[in-house]
């Protein structure tokens, strides 16, 4: 690190708290918003905190804003955590496995199916909705969490990082096993499976996250209100016909919406910089 | 027993030979050095062995028993990774207790096991409870050492295990391999490129280059009568002299010096040959008394003793003499041999030994 002196820390300093104001405004906006009577908000824009915290959170999660055609919001945060939960999980999961073959057999077409894989990079959901919206409705997967899941686990992203982690675990870890005894299934399960627990946590942080802000996809797959996802559902809130849209409670929505990936990566946070920058050997 | 024969074994790569046609018969409780420079197949036999790679032809005996198709867990082998390839995740005890785990030994007993390979190898109890990564590279190898006695194999597989150490640390781990070999009395083969490891451990050494055994003998022979030219190079420090010499029926030529060798038979000499002298065969002579003279370039003093690197005509030379002479660069200093048996022929177009007392 270089030292300086004068007024150089300060200015870096001064460009920082811009970036965190930044980034937190918006933020705070939701909050503030969440806080105050529906009418107080098209009047004038409160700047501090409201009294009606506590009322409209509790009307948000319970009832929800049936003028908009929505679930209440538990429902819907329901509904995404079995979303991301399963994809993330679904994902590491299978990609473990395929990394786990791709890098420990040989067998014929090795090489071929990894660089398959690798290409499936290149064809994201949005590049092969069409299909897949075909096939998620030819096997009447329509409005089911298994709809929403399946088509997304399989990941080309998950499994070329756990490959390349399992690259760096010494081949004579491997061989010495061997002469314990250890065979494929007790060598993923004693040896595959804890070694990589700190980039499997980091991956898990990294999908849920990405699991649980999907739009596209749940706005295709589900009709049925109650299997609205919280990402996709805060946009059918503002859209009332005829009328003012509630902010207090779309904003109180939008809150608890940060919340759960807020959790994990708070609760994860030790991992997810391990397990991508120093894995554990 | 730990019997080990290699038959014919032979282990070809792609477009590589690795192994060509080796034979090695082992006898049980036998300490083997394999050395070579790096790429001539040593580690490749030992992996061969230990059944981590597959044979391309030739078969494998241990205890008497073909072990070609068997796997590396059913051959009865322990083996010792250079560097050791301890469970990063277990516990060293756990690290220990692994193999015999999953051989369904009970509980009980593996703690004795355990409880043994300790007071061998005088490691300390408290570290059984500690993960590899707060142990040092001493406590490491005892570690995998460890790992490999409690499994009480027929066959000790050491591929070198010390080259991670430090130079003081190698020296004392050397002897307690040492020991340990005499306390179990296994059946051992080891691995190394360091050729003062193999001399001070094995009790036969095998010198391998290109895939092939340039000789297989006890330490002092190799060092004594080397097969090859190769050998006479790669076995002893510094390097063995060597010469390139004609024969002229009568005598020998090597350097601009005759050198009279009684023990040649003329008839079964080729005309081309190389000359061997090892350094500490070669020493100052006085005035006028030597058998020929070097130029002195450079000096290295190793305290005990002094290297004098010279030239004899063409030729680069290296003398070993006593720490106390003092040897100036540019000198011209009269070199004879300590011993006029202490001289090797190899012929000059395969290498090999030419016998010169036959």
């Amino acid at each position: 690190m270089v030292e300086r002196t004068g007024w150089a820390p300060l200015r870096r300093h001064a460009l920082l708290l811009l970036g965190v104001v930044l980034v937190a405004f918006p933020i705070y906006i939701a909050l503030v918003a969440s806080t105050h009577p529906a009418a107080d908000i098209i009047a004038h824009f409160p700047l501090w905190f409201g009294t009606r915290l506590v009322s409209n959170y509790a009307h948000t999660i319970t009832a929800g804003i049936g003028s908009a055609g929505a679930p209440p919001v538990g429902r819907m945060l329901l509904n995404s955590l079995a979303m991301a939960l399963g994809i993330s999980i679904g994902k590491i999961v299978i990609s473990l496995l395929s990394a786990y073959a791709v890098v420990y057999f040989r067998f014929p077409l090795r090489r071929s199916c990894f660089w398959l894989i690798f290409i499936t990079l290149i064809l994201p959901v949005q590049v092969r909705i069409l299909p897949t919206y075909q096939v998620v409705a030819d096997l009447h997967m329509l409005d089911t969490y298994s709809g929403l899941i399946v088509p997304l686990i399989a990941s080309a992203t998950a499994t070329f990082f756990l490959r390349q982690f399992l690259l760096t675990v010494p081949d004579e870890l491997l061989e010495a096993a061997l002469i314990d005894g250890a065979g494929p299934v007790r060598f993923f399960f004693d040896f595959v499976l804890p070694l990589s627990r700190t980039t499997i946590a980091a991956l898990f942080v990294v999908e849920f996250i990405y699991g649980w802000n999907l739009y596209l996809w749940p706005l295709i797959v589900t009709t049925k209100q109650s299997m609205y996802t919280i990402v996709m559902g805060i946009q059918h809130l503002a859209n009332v016909p005829d009328a003012t849209p509630p902010w207090n409670w779309i904003m109180a929505t939008t809150v608890l919406a940060i919340l759960p990936p807020l959790g994990i990566v708070i609760a994860m946070q030790r991992f997810l910089v391990k397990g991508f920058i120093e894995p554990e050997k | 027993m730990g019997r080990i024969d290699c038959c014919g074994v032979t282990k070809r790569y792609r477009d590589k030979l690795a192994i060509a046609g080796l034979d090695l018969a082992v006898a049980h409780g036998e300490f083997i050095g394999v050395v070579g420079p790096s790429g001539c197949g040593k580690s490749t036999l030992l992996r061969l062995i230990a059944g981590l790679e597959t044979l391309t032809e030739g078969s494998i005996r241990i205890g008497g028993r073909v072990v070609n198709e068997l796997e590396p867990k059913d051959r009865d082998i322990a083996m010792v990774f250079q560097n050791y390839a301890i469970y990063p995740h277990f516990s060293v005890y756990d690290n220990m207790a692994y193999g015999l785990k999953n051989r369904g030994v009970n509980k009980a007993a593996i703690k004795r096991e355990i409880a043994r390979a300790v007071e061998i190898l005088q490691l300390e109890p408290e570290l059984l409870a500690r993960k590899p990564r707060e142990l040092s590279g001493g406590q490491r190898q005892r570690v995998a050492m460890g790992r490999a006695i409690v499994r009480e194999p027929q066959v000790f597989l050491f591929d070198e295990p010390l080259s991670n150490l430090d130079a003081k640390l190698r020296v004392q781990m050397r002897l307690e391999i040492k020991r340990l070999h005499q306390l179990l009395g296994v059946t051992t083969i080891y691995v190394t490129h360091d050729q003062v490891e193999a001399m001070t451990l094995a009790q036969r050494l095998v010198v391998m280059n290109h895939g092939r055994v340039e000789q297989v003998g006890t330490p002092h022979a190799v060092y004594a009568r080397p097969a090859s030219r190769f050998v006479a190079t790669f076995i002893g420090s510094p390097a063995m002299n060597l010469l390139p010499a004609r024969w002229t029926g009568a005598s020998l030529e090597a350097g601009g010096v005759l050198w009279p060798l009684h023990t040649l038979s003329p008839s079964a000499a080729p005309r081309e040959l190389i000359l061997g002298i090892r350094p500490e065969h070669l020493r100052i002579a006085e005035a006028g008394a030597g058998e020929f003279e070097m130029t002195v370039e450079l000096v290295e003093d190793l305290g005990a003793d002094k290297l004098v690197h010279g030239r004899l005509g063409e030729v680069a030379m290296v003398v070993r003499v006593a720490g106390g002479v003092v040897v100036q660069p540019g000198e011209r200093l009269p070199i004879r041999r300590t011993d006029s048996a202490a001289v090797h022929l190899f012929d000059s177009r395969d290498g090999r030994r030419i016998e010169l007392n036959a």
